[in-house]
């Protein structure tokens, strides 16, 4: 056991865990950011996508020995009021079925679209390959994503 | 208008107060958290009157209606409320949407599975919705002193035009809920549907995409403790014995404990399927912790002798055995091609089929296979149990709640009544959550440790526990006489442990053509099956669909031409009596999508492929469009054609057929579970595939037969279609024919896509 400083949301947290524990265990049962979800544990489906800094992390994969001071996005702090341009664009195209992976979807398209604000449908493919959907809500998640960047 | 009669009031109109002395209260979960959006416009009221179990008015005019069906995606939770919406006569934008509980005194089939949601809702959701306008009127008609008989109503508003009187229906609510039920209701014309028909958003869509607590796995309660299962490497294992010296030892482990679900001697019902009742259980605090500590036990396992188990079934109980012995996939296609060519349990037999096939001018027989398959939910199976002394309050992903509430009553020993199922969100469920061996085993594991018990599976117990789709194989053959015309069709299948056209003899093609034969086996095993999207369907719409193509080949026809002559002469003058589907509106389908895919026209020099099937009282029809890219075939365009009767919910109706027609590829290219010594041989997504975004289609037409047929299924009806549609596709593409799932094996150019 040992603690960490954490910044999640732009907050400011301490969790007293196993050094490997992953973030997506110490989120979900240390911090009760529940958003971020358990799929395959093994980086494979991408539910548990989080931002470490800008960048798209599998927070399975994620020592919380490894993050130290970086701040942290999970869902629950990717807006306050769901109005997030990704987010938006996800309700206008009624994109969820079950919505169990929807949240690793948005976390993983937000990163993209930080990165490169007009992804082609090439580059939209292979960001968003490691994101499973069991539903294969596929083809609403892309024009999500081109509607969200203002196409 | 249409008067039918409220035949349901006994138990739609159960007031809630007549049942608060039993303990069992309904979970308003809004007020628990997870606010859906109208809270945010809609100001709550002081006060509800409960019009019946699905309908509550606020003073304020602000209505709550009830989503009764477990939610896994196919959105029954808006669309089942519409009708109810559609017969109150309100505005969508002032409904509060709410999931009720397992509570079957009060709502008539809380059951989403077999495509039924829909259909079975339509007269009692309607008559729901109606009985309470009416309700409404005869208060104001009461109030005003006024015949009932002229009074209208008006998106929530009642109105006595010739008095010049208006009142919202939250003013009549205390009055009506009052009065006696009414034994009679007209229900709206399909003409004068104002919310049915026109397509109404996700009403937890906001929830999701802010990641909210939907679901059952993120569910938490104050001491709870969190259980994972050991369960048995290889079917045909058992526990023999445990040491959890080293587990024990583990930071944050409470327990270590072995236990049993269901007795060998317990009458099973249908979706009792457990494949492990022996449970070696590891408890602790955290999630991460048990996970690990849980690879610290050392478990023994030894083989399960032969079992006979009694199951309830159709017409009385059935005896089932269950062999011992490890079993493979090599050596069960080696039993099945013998089994094949034995002569099977004739299940329809039309004329002579052996005198057509003697005398026809061509003759082609074709088998078809395919393996088992994994359900992979995205959410693994997990469920919530409180069980104590006074009752069992259980959290649960659950499609078939009035199916296991029995099994837990005698497994715990309780009355039912005691027994609070709640029904969360499901992160999906394909057929797999209508079995909730997941339910009993939190229970007991909960009762043992007299405290709150959030069971777990990670993602490998829950891909390796069973409940798969089984595997099949099915052998057809058709003789052509010298005009190409069908003369003969036979269909010889079977399947472990089930065989895959029992109960399915009557469909299509029997009653297109005079000579017909189906014949089935089955081989038992200990490797256990479920339903899965569409069961048996997903197997034969891909089977029958590409053999009826290459049959049109044979015989020189359009693919789709060579079907609808089929039809026309199951619409003109059909063979036998106890067909299962309407030739025309089967017909229709292929009709329809012969048009909207520009079928004659080809389409850029796309390689292309059809099908057609029926299933859950939907018929469908799809055609597949490949592009060649990098010298691999490649799904382009996918273009449905679908008659379900009426549409409530067009584009939630729109997006679970993309769904199912993506589903569909990705296990048509790639779904399989194969054993070796009783193990599941893969554990996880890197090793089993699943399809992905750059392998998903570019688009998916879905378009609706418009009529006004009651609705019936759509979950399921759009998956078993693709799969035949994709074969004959790959045929187009490649010269070659697709007997074996997955075709990706055989489809050497398709190869996984790189991580992003």
């Amino acid at each position: 056991m040992a603690t960490f400083n954490l910044n999640i949301n732009g907050k400011k947290q301490k969790v007293d865990v196993d050094p490997a524990t992953p973030m997506l265990w110490v989120l979900r049962d240390h911090l009760n950011l529940v958003g971020t979800k358990y799929g395959c544990g093994i980086g494979q489906c991408g539910a548990c996508t989080v931002h470490l800094g800008n960048i798209a992390f599998r927070s399975c994969l994620l020592p919380v020995s490894s993050v130290a001071d970086q701040s942290v996005t999970t869902i629950e702090g990717l807006s306050e009021n769901g109005d997030n341009p990704v987010q938006k664009a996800w309700l206008q195209h009624d994109v969820p079925q079950c919505g169990y992976c929807q949240a690793g979807q948005i976390m993983n398209a937000t990163a993209l679209l930080k990165s490169n604000p007009h992804p082609s449908d090439a580059e939209i493919d292979k960001a968003m390959d490691g994101n499973l959907c069991r539903c294969t809500t596929y083809v609403r998640i892309k024009a999500a994503i081109k509607t969200a960047t203002g196409v | 208008m249409s008067g039918i009669k409220t035949f349901y009031s006994r138990r739609s109109f159960l007031k809630v107060s007549a049942l608060a002395g039993g303990g069992m209260i309904l979970s308003f979960s809004w007020l628990a958290g997870c606010n859906p959006t109208p809270e945010e416009t809609l100001t709550l009221p002081k006060e509800w009157f409960e019009l019946n179990s699905y309908i509550k008015i606020g003073e304020n005019g602000v209505v709550t209606l009830m989503a009764p069906n477990p939610e896994f995606g196919q959105n029954v939770k808006t669309s089942l409320p519409m009708m109810l919406a559609e017969e109150l006569d309100i505005d969508w934008k002032d409904v509060i949407v709410e999931q009720a509980d397992f509570f079957p005194e009060r709502f008539d089939r809380q059951f989403t599975g077999g495509s039924t949601a829909m259909n079975r809702a339509w007269k009692p959701l309607r008559t729901a919705g109606a009985t309470a306008r009416k309700m409404l009127i005869l208060a104001a008609a009461q109030t005003w002193n006024v015949p009932a008989s002229e009074i209208t109503t008006e998106s929530g508003t009642l109105l006595h035009k010739p008095g010049g009187k208006k009142a919202g229906y939250g003013e009549m609510a205390s009055k009506a809920a009052k009065l006696p039920v009414p034994k009679e209701v007209d229900l709206k014309k399909v003409s004068d549907f104002k919310v049915i028909g026109n397509s109404k958003k996700n009403v937890e869509g906001l929830n999701i995409v802010m990641g909210k607590p939907l679901f059952t796995l993120d569910y938490k309660q104050k001491g709870m403790l969190i259980a994972m299962i050991a369960h048995p490497p290889a079917f045909g294992l058992k526990v023999k014995s445990v040491d959890d010296k080293a587990a024990r030892s583990m930071p944050g482990i409470k327990d270590v404990f072995t236990g049993k679900t269901l007795a060998d001697d317990y009458v099973r019902n249908g979706f009792d399927t457990t494949s492990f009742t022996d449970l070696v259980v590891i408890v602790g605090n955290t999630t991460w912790e048990v996970m690990n500590a849980k690879k610290a036990l050392k478990v023994e396992w030894e083989k399960i002798p032969d079992k006979n188990f009694e199951v309830q079934g159709f017409g009385g109980n059935q005896k089932v055995k269950i062999p011992g012995g490890l079993e493979s996939t090599a050596k069960h296609n080696q039993m099945m091609a013998e089994m094949a060519k034995k002569p099977g349990n004739v299940l329809r037999k039309d004329g002579d089929p052996e005198g057509a096939f003697k005398k026809a001018s061509k003759v082609i027989e074709r088998t078809y296979t395919c393996p088992y398959l994994a359900h992979n939910t995205m959410e693994p199976v997990n469920c919530f149990a409180h069980v104590t002394n006074e009752g069992a309050d259980i959290y649960a992903p659950i499609q078939a709640p009035e199916f296991i509430i029995q099994t837990l009553a005698a497994r715990l020993k309780m009355p039912k009544e005691k027994i609070h199922i709640r029904l969360a969100r499901m992160g999906g469920g394909f057929g797999q959550r209508a079995y909730g061996h997941h339910l009993v085993e939190a229970a007991v594991i909960s009762q043992k440790l007299n405290a709150p018990v959030h069971l777990v599976y990670s993602r490998e117990d829950d891909m390796t526990y069973g409940i798969y789709r089984p595997t099949y194989t099915a052998t057809y053959k058709a003789a052509l006489d010298e005009n190409n015309n069908l003369i003969a069709y036979s269909v010889k299948a079977g399947g472990i442990p089930e065989s895959p056209i029992s109960r399915f003899e009557n469909r299509f093609p029997a009653g297109a053509v005079d000579n017909y034969l189906a014949e089935d086996w089955k081989i038992d095993s200990n490797i256990t099956i479920g339903a899965f999207r569409a069961p048996r369907s997903n197997f034969l719409g891909g089977a029958e669909q590409s053999f009826m193509d290459e049959v049109a080949e044979l015989a020189g026809k359009d693919p789709i031409e060579f079907r609808l002559e089929l039809f026309e002469r199951a619409i003109k003058n059909p063979v036998g009596k106890n067909n299962d589907y309407e030739a025309d509106r089967y017909a229709g389908v292929l009709k329809l999508v012969k048009e909207k895919s520009k079928w004659n026209a080809g389409n850029n020099g796309a390689h292309r492929g059809v099908a057609a099937y029926f299933c859950h009282r939907t018929y469908v029809a799809e055609v597949v469009d490949l592009v060649i890219k990098n010298n691999r075939p490649v799904v382009d365009k996918v273009y449905a054609a679908v008659d379900c009767g009426i549409v409530v919910n067009p584009d939630a109706a729109a997006n679970m057929g993309q769904g199912a027609i993506i589903d569909g590829i990705g296990n048509a290219l790639y779904g399989e579970m194969p054993f070796k010594d009783g193990a599941p041989q893969k554990n996880n997504f890197n090793t089993y595939r699943m399809i992905r975004h750059s392998e998903a289609p570019k688009s998916v037409e879905v378009h609706f037969v418009k009529n006004e047929i009651e609705p019936t299924g759509l979950g399921e009806p759009l998956f078993p279609p693709i799969f035949g549609a994709l074969a004959n596709a790959l045929h187009s593409a490649t010269g070659k024919r697709f007997y074996e799932q997955p075709f990706g094996k055989q489809l050497e150019a398709v190869s996984r896509p790189t991580q992003g």
